[in-house]
């Protein structure tokens, strides 16, 4: 294998596997044989670094006193004014989780870990508003995220954001709610399809008693779950939630359905169902090892064919992170990153339901694309794409008529733009050989095979950093 | 899809060495009363869940009185429309528009199984779907899938805002989200947008990039449309200073100037009223019933009335007894407005709701929101409800 073959594939991993790749750690990691540049990204990923932002003293004081008001009847305005605080108080926090998120996907040393994260937080989609639940449901991911999925589906199925989101807190004896049974099996294991709706009744009853205590611990009451005999998928026996789970890995549907999200997450929208079916296989043999499961996915061949290669497109999440590491940026103000991941359509902790972030050609209309396109040249440039094309002097007049009547303002400043950012060019140019070309500055950016088209635009030559403004701000920089 | 299905539902055909949109002109040679045969429907969302009782007000029933001890609104401020109905004193401007016949108030629609969170029932109305199901199409979105003669073009609809609702988007097609047409124009024009555009005949693939350009493309063509469409168009009416009014003002201006489209998705949102209902939800209602009376008397005045046809609704109703901070909570059915020239059925639809006979404090639903939808695609749009419903439900008589 040649290098220069290596290179193209290295990249390829790290941008999905990872959230791209400096051209330094590129050009080192391309001498070493593709089968070690894997492990390394296993073992660089092997840390567990949580998130900590969110205060546990104070968070369980607040969910005391929530309580404490949610028992009463009457609130005095003292009281209505502690409740309304904590909810302010909440939210900032939230946001700033969210911040937190976004921020350690941009600077971590453990990118595969922190890319299982994210592709664990929109299979087991939660949203809650308390940020201390959001805190620890995120670092159940982050923790498990390429251990045992055993360990981390029970952690999730305990953690008080799941209960809370699905119901768990009044499935009852007597009482059942099906909420967490039903998307425990139809959108975290089997799949529609693999279960009956007796399996659904009969699961829930397993799962009562399943609940948080007042500072949002998990407890199992005893007095509260079901300890009659239950038929589950055939079997009958005093099955407990942890027996239910146990008898759904048992089958292999389950490893199939985790297979094939996983790959059409990091290898392609269309699953080809003979990969799927090979990592499906290894996943159950393996006793579901995620960690294995990655390392079979990118050592095949398939991972590195043509048809997988430059041809996903990038979630919200994958392009603001993967732009943002791209160019050691800084958000002067951060609460713009959220204001843009919800205009591209992915609120992390927001997703629009417990089935997730529907993803692929979803995450593209008319006005995502377009932000999209946009959003480079604000991050890095202030909104200026340097671009010499010769306009359509009609346009050219019919746009200057447009503009006159918004921006006459201030059309001689300058201003920043909304995004406010500050790309670090130094550090960025740093990283690049002496003497790259924009051509292969070009090449390293995009993912997909460049056409004529681009290779004629990069070729007059008008400097690096323009190239990378006008490079990112293309159609082809949204793939991966 | 092949290649040459793709081009001609793209809008495009190979004209020499450069696309040309195939729209342009057809439309051109187009005559006017061709254009004015487009039947418009206009979807206005009141985004947290609007209290329908506080907003059409059962003045004649007392359990409403014994259960809202201190935010009813009294008998004598209510603007009556019959002997047990009538509307919020906030939403005066819209005597005139009921007494003029362009109103209809279906009331209790809803769904089995209500869900009461603000996303997941937004959602379920959004969709079209049962409460227990996830669609990732929205039921405008499937209308556009469709395909039908008059639905076909990448501007059949048009979200008056900064990004598109799930109610918007299809499988295989989308509508457009614009807030200022001639902002889209200007970020479309942009030169290096269009230098994109150009030389473009590699692209125009199937797979994910020519998606991209695809996209691209008909977002491009339909800023130039609606931009040269819509700008010699100058509005006579006056309207309200609010966003709310704003955004009816273009969709008027897109309609009057003969868009052919057929959607427009506006809304409004803060009904979200756990406290202090009676000054949030009364000033809500003021914008809203102030900028749709000047919407429909200015398409009135520019002969767009008949043709237009308007439906609010709120992803759910408050709960009938409110609670203890002045305020509701989040409760089921709601009523919903219809607005047009050519109502068959005029002033209150349906029997108002029954406060005696409640769901665990909430109210029972007469109507399935999805009869409201099947009957304005089946009687308004022109395809078969159950084609985009994914099953038949029963039309009403309100067109």
């Amino acid at each position: 294998m040649s290098a220069k073959d290596n290179f193209f594939k290295v990249k390829h991993l790290y941008n999905r596997a990872g959230f791209g790749i400096s051209y330094t750690d590129l050009e080192k990691l391309s001498r070493k044989n593709l089968e070690k540049v894997v492990d390394n990204l296993l073992k660089d990923s092997e840390k567990k670094d949580p998130i900590n932002l969110v205060n546990d003293f104070e968070s369980k004081r607040q969910l005391l006193v929530q309580a404490g008001l949610y028992a009463k009847k009457d609130l005095n305005d003292e009281e209505k004014k502690m409740r309304q605080q904590i909810i302010r108080e909440q939210n900032e926090v939230s946001r700033d989780l969210n911040i937190a998120f976004v921020n350690k996907m941009i600077n971590t040393d453990a990118p595969l870990r922190e890319k299982m994260t994210l592709f664990w937080h929109g299979h087991f989609a939660c949203r809650s508003n308390n940020p201390f639940f959001a805190q620890q449901l995120n670092n159940i991911q982050r923790e498990n995220a390429l251990g045992s999925f055993k360990s981390l589906l029970v952690e999730v199925s305990k953690s008080p954001a799941m209960l809370q989101y699905l119901n768990n807190q009044q499935n009852k004896k007597g009482k059942p709610n099906e909420n967490f049974a039903r998307e425990l099996m139809e959108l975290f294991t089997l799949g529609r399809g693999n279960y009956t709706e007796q399996d659904i009744k009969e699961s829930a009853r397993s799962f009562t008693g399943w609940m948080y205590d007042k500072d949002g611990s998990f407890v199992f009451r005893q007095n509260q779950h079901d300890t009659g005999t239950k038929t589950f998928f055939g079997k009958i026996g005093n099955f407990e939630g942890e027996n239910i789970i146990d008898i759904i890995l048992e089958k292999p549907e389950t490893s199939q359905f985790i297979a094939r999200k996983v790959y059409k997450f990091f290898v392609n929208d269309n699953p080809n169902e003979a990969h799927v079916k090979e990592l499906a296989t290894h996943f159950y043999n393996s006793k579901y090892d995620i960690a294995s499961l990655m390392r079979k996915m990118f050592t095949s061949d398939w991972f590195y064919s043509d048809e997988n290669v430059g041809t996903k497109i990038k979630s919200p999440a994958e392009f603001l992170v993967g732009l943002s590491r791209e160019f050691y940026v800084t958000y002067n103000k951060p609460q713009v990153l959220i204001q843009l991941q919800s205009s591209l359509g992915q609120y992390l902790f927001n997703p629009p339901n417990v089935a997730g972030w529907p993803g692929g050609q979803n995450w593209i209309d008319s006005s995502s694309l377009m932000l999209r396109m946009r959003i480079p040249s604000l991050v890095l440039n202030d909104g200026e794409i340097d671009f010499s094309g010769k306009a359509d002097p009609e346009d050219e007049a019919v746009i200057a008529l447009s503009r006159t009547a918004t921006t006459n303002a201030n059309a001689n400043t300058k201003p920043k733009s909304y995004v406010n950012a500050n790309a670090n060019w130094t550090k960025f140019l740093d990283t690049l050989p002496k003497g790259l070309t924009p051509l292969e500055l070009t090449q390293f950016l995009l993912q997909p095979k460049l056409n004529t088209k681009i290779t004629t635009m990069v070729s007059d030559n008008k400097g690096l950093r323009s190239t990378a403004v006008e490079i990112t701000s293309m159609p082809e920089y949204q793939l991966c | 899809m092949n290649r040459r299905n793709f081009l001609r539902n793209t809008g495009f055909v190979a004209a020499g060495s450069l696309f040309v949109p195939a729209f342009m002109k057809p439309l051109e040679a187009m005559a006017l009363d061709e254009l004015s045969l487009y039947k418009n429907l206009v979807v206005v969302q009141l985004s947290g869940g609007n209290d329908g009782l506080n907003t059409v007000i059962p003045f004649g029933n007392d359990i409403y009185y014994q259960k809202r001890k201190s935010i009813a609104i009294k008998p004598e401020e209510v603007i009556k429309l019959n002997d047990m109905q009538g509307l919020n004193p906030n939403m005066a401007a819209l005597q005139e528009i009921h007494d003029q016949g362009w109103m209809t108030i279906i009331n209790d629609v809803g769904y089995p199984n209500p869900d009461r969170s603000h996303f997941r029932s937004m959602d379920i109305w959004q969709t079209g779907s049962d409460s227990n199901q996830f669609l990732s199409t929205g039921w405008i979105g499937r209308y556009l899938d469709s395909n039908c003669q008059t639905c076909k073009f990448p501007y059949t609809a048009i979200e008056v805002d900064d990004s598109l609702s799930l109610a918007m988007k299809g499988q295989t097609k989308k509508g457009i989200a614009l807030k200022d047409p001639a902002a889209l124009f200007r970020n479309t024009n942009d030169p290096f947008f269009k230098s994109m555009l150009q030389n473009d005949k590699e692209h125009l693939d199937e797979d994910n990039l020519g998606y991209l350009y695809k996209t691209m493309i008909e977002t491009s063509s339909s800023a130039n449309y609606i931009q040269n469409t819509s700008k010699i168009y100058q509005s006579k009416s006056t309207y309200p200073t609010s966003g709310f009014a704003n955004q009816l003002k273009t969709v008027s201006k897109f309609i009057s100037s003969g868009l052919k489209t057929r959607v427009y998705y506006v809304s409004l949102s803060g009904f979200d009223t756990h406290v202090n209902q009676i000054g949030q939800q009364g000033n809500l209602l003021k914008q809203y019933s102030e900028g749709m009376a000047a919407f429909l008397k200015d398409l009135k005045s520019n002969n767009k009335l008949d043709d237009t046809l308007v439906i609010t609704f709120s992803e759910f109703g408050r709960r009938v007894e409110q609670n203890a901070s002045n305020g509701t909570d989040h409760g089921t059915a709601n009523n919903m407005f219809v607005f047009g020239g050519k109502l068959k059925k005029q002033g209150i639809f349906n029997a108002a709701p029954n406060l005696g006979d409640l769901d665990t404090g909430d109210l029972k639903y007469q109507l399935d929101f999805r009869q409201v939808y099947g009957t304005i695609l089946d009687k308004w749009l022109d395809v078969n409800n159950a084609d985009i419903l994914n099953k038949k439900f029963n039309t009403l008589d309100f067109i």
